[in-house]
């Protein structure tokens, strides 16, 4: 894990350059994790027959702002140290579920050179390639 | 669908919590970034907290027994509803400065909207939540617009 990021430099991006795209599979143990540091006990991130008895979801849930997170880092990560994120915006419009991986990059969408302004568009992919979580974000460089 | 959203809790609308105070902890900032696998050692190190940190720092801290059976806290500005399950919705963050280990924070939520929807499954709401987080001396620090749907 490196500690340096490089960021970005306005101009060197244009718009539709691509995001780095990343993967993530959640496990039991990193959604305990993660719903232990939110203080979260809703059910359906660890108790699988409540989740599929009573809630009838297929499986355990995957948290939709930890969605919101990987979504985030994907902005966050590419801009480095060169930027400050002004806005960021998320919709979680399908459940996933434990045991898929999940990937989640992005894309230029729009350059304001003279104010420093930089949009992307954000998405979370599920493995059949359908975007479970998009999502926006407005980068202020530096 | 108006009958799915009573007049009792549409009154509700505009209704705030009790603000509440938080002390940002290094060590909380340093578990969160594990957890959601940060690859900057700012965040790693706890020296600034990831964008969406205070959505899980703002979340209630209630006794056992305030906790429904879903494992959920009701939340003392949202009214009763009569779907119960809920899952997350999305949200809109606006950020003016990043937060930092030692800060002390205040925190705002005001329930903005209840919107009646029809799902592919039935009948949804969507409950829409505004927060406002504030240094103790009045500094904006960030605003968000947070949707929950009850299904």
């Amino acid at each position: 894990m490196s500690g340096k990021m490089s960021g970005i430099n306005i101009s060197e991006i244009s718009v539709g350059d691509a995001l780095p795209e990343r993967q993530h599979t959640a496990t039991n143990v990193s959604l305990f994790l993660y719903n232990a540091i939110i203080w979260n006990p809703h059910r359906i991130h660890y108790d699988e027959t409540y989740t599929t008895q009573v809630e009838k979801h297929p499986g355990i849930v995957i948290d939709g702002p930890l969605q919101g997170d990987w979504l985030n880092q994907v902005v966050v990560n590419w801009m480095g140290e060169a930027g400050t994120l002004a806005t960021f915006n998320y919709s979680n419009r399908r459940a996933s579920y434990l045991g898929e991986t999940l990937t989640s990059g992005g894309s230029v969408t729009a350059i304001d050179a003279d104010a420093g302004i930089v949009d992307v568009e954000l998405f979370i992919k599920n493995a059949a390639g359908e975007v479970i979580t998009p999502g926006t974000a407005q980068v202020r460089l530096t | 669908m108006s009958e799915l959203i009573s007049a009792e809790a549409r009154s509700w609308i505009g209704r705030s919590a009790e603000p509440v105070r938080i002390e940002i902890s290094r060590t909380d900032i340093k578990k969160y970034s594990i957890a959601t696998e940060q690859q900057q050692e700012k965040f790693l190190n706890g020296d600034e907290a990831p964008s969406m940190f205070m959505f899980g720092a703002l979340r209630p801290v209630v006794p056992m027994d305030q906790l429904g059976p879903d494992g959920i806290a009701a939340e003392s500005f949202l009214p009763d509803l009569p779907l119960k399950r809920v899952m997350a919705g999305g949200t809109e963050m606006t950020f003016h400065r990043p937060v930092k280990p030692g800060d002390v924070l205040i925190a705002t939520k005001t329930l903005h909207d209840l919107i009646p929807k029809e799902g592919k499954s039935g009948p949804l709401i969507f409950v829409v939540t505004k927060l406002r987080v504030e240094t103790e001396g009045g500094e904006l620090v960030l605003e968000e617009q947070q949707t929950r749907i009850f299904r």
